[in-house]
């Protein structure tokens, strides 16, 4: 086939089937843990089964093996059919795809032998950190390459979403992974104390900006005209939520070390950064929504665009709690609660899963030359079963951590503590209980996602279309 | 911080909020040559699925963003945030942390110092007293000796009658204010071979009726003469050093033979942190009646 007539859709199959699977093995690690909350001796005392070993594994999977597949699959696809070109190299394509693989593999023997750099979100130990960076450099290549040989005029705003999130995210892992090796599975983080704690912060809360928002509006900005073949609502807000969104973001990492050693006056920047990041945020969820307006009646057949309007509701919601919470006030009473578990899983499950479902949803027919998914009712199922999961998860995480906060600061007349901390531990069984339940029914419709992905994959064949020869 | 970051931070931060300002102001301007409202731009993509519409931004949408960058201003005026500049209300978390600490002092300290004004002996019976002394023992102690305070292995129990240090109300409160640093020495290579372990080990579990080789405990008496420096030659131990009695039921880490080899060939270190900087006399004064408490 002549290589210059079609895209390349291979590396894009790949990543959007190893999407479906990551994601289930993710969040089959995070069912796992959410029973251990509730039953603890689930860990049968064996040292890689343990809480400790398998909650990097689970946040590795979902957010790198996971998302990171969606955000591959998705901005490669978007690339060639916004640039109207083929990527500029199918070698270096495919080296992205094997070595990210190699890296999820990796991670999923070092993580639960509990070897760890102890970063948050950035456990892997140093050799597997230097693979990410030279495939990270290579997706770069990729992408940028094919910006650069584009036949558009213009560069669509999906792009510039998804460069920013390369650009960044390659800076982000440098920086912060930075260590001194003493062996080939141990090193030690070349900064000190308070500063170590704000490089961290500023790493992993950019990759919450970067990795979980920038990238995922990359893929909303795409294929949300394109479910709906509507125009987008509004250029002039694509021009000034991208510029704000991703300036404001990188200063507002502070507010997650609140009343910690780091000084005040990083910590007051952080509260009025992550303010100010409100509306840039809420910018993409306008733009989204309002690409659906005079067109709302797709929402009831569609079930994919079903799933993507939602995962907007999902972000809107979360990125108002973020700069909430971001409040010192509201903070000292939200921070190192479950109040924090429930916020993430708003944004990872109810957003960034739920926009690379309808991405995914969207693609495969289209990668595998079908009409549409085999079934558009387990679609539509997959749908209401993720909904009531998200929903139940973060409603149960709301109460129990609204209430470890007020347990934690209650006082008796004497000037005493009301509550030890095991007896606000023991409260939590009913809403551990019920969060379990909600990622369970989360999981599962995984599960019929990937019947539905298999039975609309088998007998099709590989479909690459051509690019249109004018612009 | 240099004067170098003290400006960096400045400018970058204020640049920030005053660069969204800019930001809004040139994107809300009519371009040379833009299409009406509501049409789209006339840029298209993906072989003419994509386009963009020219609609103005929502109104509303830009109210918030310029309350949240006022906000963003005068929070950073008023409060330390602006490299070294330090806010014009002089808050600081140190400062705030003092002032609470002050206040809850000033609240809670009159019935602490009423409270150490009474002996252990009187307030271990004031049911009050008591209540108080075991919310403070959750908070504070519960962590290494046990919500019921029935310890855990290498940490003593402080219910039961028999104390490492003794058991008197200021010896408790002299454990709770200084700490204590108990240190048994490695005794393996001073007794001789792994066998004469065995024997003294065997010998101490005959000190208290223990399940033990009555021929090797035998043999291991003569060996226990070099035990008897700490533990005395009769094994009852000695608070003075913190050498526990040998020939009661209770043991803090194991009674096993295992464990006592361990502990004869390793040594054992344990170590009680001081609480008095943390915690205040009176505090501790009412801690110790509720552990007295416990042990009557």
């Amino acid at each position: 086939m002549d290589t210059q007539t079609t895209y390349n859709y291979t590396v894009v199959r790949q990543f959007a089937v190893m999407t479906v699977i990551w994601g289930i093995v993710g969040m089959l690690v995070g069912v796992i843990i959410a029973a251990q909350m509730v039953w603890p001796a689930l860990n049968f005392d064996l040292s890689f089964l343990t809480f400790s070993r398998l909650r990097p594994l689970h946040t590795n999977a979902v957010i790198f093996a996971f998302g990171g597949s969606a955000l591959f699959a998705t901005s490669y696809y978007v690339v060639q059919r916004t640039c109207q070109t083929r990527l500029i190299s199918d070698k270096l394509a495919a080296f992205t795809f094997w070595g990210w693989t190699l890296v999820i593999l990796l991670a999923a023997i070092t993580l639960p032998l509990g070897i760890t750099s102890s970063k948050e979100y950035a456990e892997l130990e140093w050799p597997i950190d230097i693979l990410i960076a030279v495939v990270w450099v290579v997706y770069a290549i990729v992408f940028f390459g094919t910006i650069m040989k584009r036949r558009t005029p213009h560069i669509y705003v999906a792009n510039w979403f998804f460069g920013a999130f390369i650009l960044t995210v390659a800076v982000l892992h440098i920086v912060n992974s930075l260590a001194l090796p003493v062996s080939l599975t141990k090193s030690y983080s070349l900064y000190p104390g308070a500063i170590d704690a704000m490089v961290q912060w500023w790493y992993a809360h950019n990759a919450v900006g970067f990795f979980l928002t920038a990238g995922f509006l990359g893929i909303m900005y795409y294929f949300i005209p394109i479910q709906a073949n509507r125009p987008v609502y509004s250029y002039r807000l694509s021009v000034v939520h991208f510029w704000a969104l991703i300036s404001i973001y990188m200063w507002a990492g502070p507010h997650h070390l609140h009343y910690t050693a780091l000084p005040d006056w990083a910590q007051s920047l952080g509260m009025a950064f992550s303010l100010l990041l409100l509306a840039p945020s809420w910018g993409g969820m306008i733009n989204g929504m309002m690409t659906l307006s005079g067109a709302w009646h797709l929402l009831r057949d569609d079930p994919i665009l079903k799933f993507m309007i939602v995962s907007l509701s999902f972000y809107g919601m979360s990125t108002f709690e973020g700069p909430m919470m971001s409040i010192k006030t509201v903070n000292a009473l939200s921070h190192y609660t479950d109040w924090t578990i429930g916020h993430v899983h708003s944004g990872a499950l109810g957003w960034v899963a739920m926009v690379s479902i309808g991405a995914i949803y969207a693609l495969l027919p289209r990668l595998f030359g079908r009409e549409q998914m085999y079934s558009i009712k387990l679609i539509n199922l997959h749908f209401w079963v993720s909904t009531i999961g998200v929903l139940l998860y973060i409603a149960s995480m709301w109460i129990a951590g609204v209430m470890q906060g007020l347990m934690w600061r209650a006082v008796n007349d004497d000037g005493t503590l009301t509550y030890s901390f095991v007896e606000s531990l023991e409260r939590m069984y009913p809403y551990y209980t019920v969060r379990l339940i909600g990622g369970l029914l989360f999981f599962l419709g995984m599960l019929v996602m990937l019947y539905n992905m298999l039975k609309t994959i088998s007998g099709a064949k590989a479909a690459n279309d051509a690019i249109p020869q004018t612009a | 911080m240099n004067s170098f970051l003290h400006w960096f931070v400045i400018i970058i931060s204020v640049g920030s909020f005053l660069g969204c300002v800019w930001l809004i102001w040139w994107t809300s301007k009519k371009q040379p040559g833009e299409s009406a409202e509501g049409e789209t731009t006339g840029h298209t993509w993906d072989g003419g699925d994509l386009a963009e519409l020219n609609n103005p931004m929502p109104r509303w949408w830009l109210y918030l963003f310029y309350i949240t960058i006022v906000f963003g201003l005068v929070y950073m005026v008023l409060y330390p945030a602006l490299g070294n500049y330090k806010g014009l209300l002089g808050w600081t978390s140190a400062g705030k942390y003092e002032a609470e600490i002050k206040a809850a002092d000033a609240n809670y300290g009159p019935l602490y110092a009423k409270y150490a004004q009474l002996p252990v002996e009187k307030l271990a019976t004031n049911s009050n007293a008591v209540a108080t002394g075991r919310r403070l023992f959750l908070n504070y102690c519960s962590t290494c000796h046990g919500s019921d305070a029935g310890g855990a292995p290498g940490f003593p129990s402080l219910k039961d009658s028999s104390w490492l240090y003794g058991g008197s109300p200021e010896a408790i409160k002299t454990s709770i204010l200084d700490g204590r640093q108990g240190t048994m020495p490695p005794m393996g290579a001073a007794l001789g071979s792994d066998a004469d372990v065995d024997n003294v080990a065997n010998y101490v579990l005959s000190l208290s009726g223990a399940p033990h080789d009555a021929d090797k405990a035998s043999q291991g008496q003569v060996k226990f003469a070099a035990c008897g420096a700490c533990h005395g030659m009769d094994g009852s131990g000695n608070q003075a050093i913190g050498a526990p009695d040998l020939t009661d039921q209770n043991w803090m880490y194991s009674g096993s033979v295992g464990a006592i080899k361990k502990a004869i060939n390793n040594g054992r270190s344990g170590k009680m942190p001081a609480h008095r900087d943390f915690l205040g006399e009176d505090k501790a004064h009412l801690l110790a009646a509720y552990v007295y408490s416990l042990s009557k």
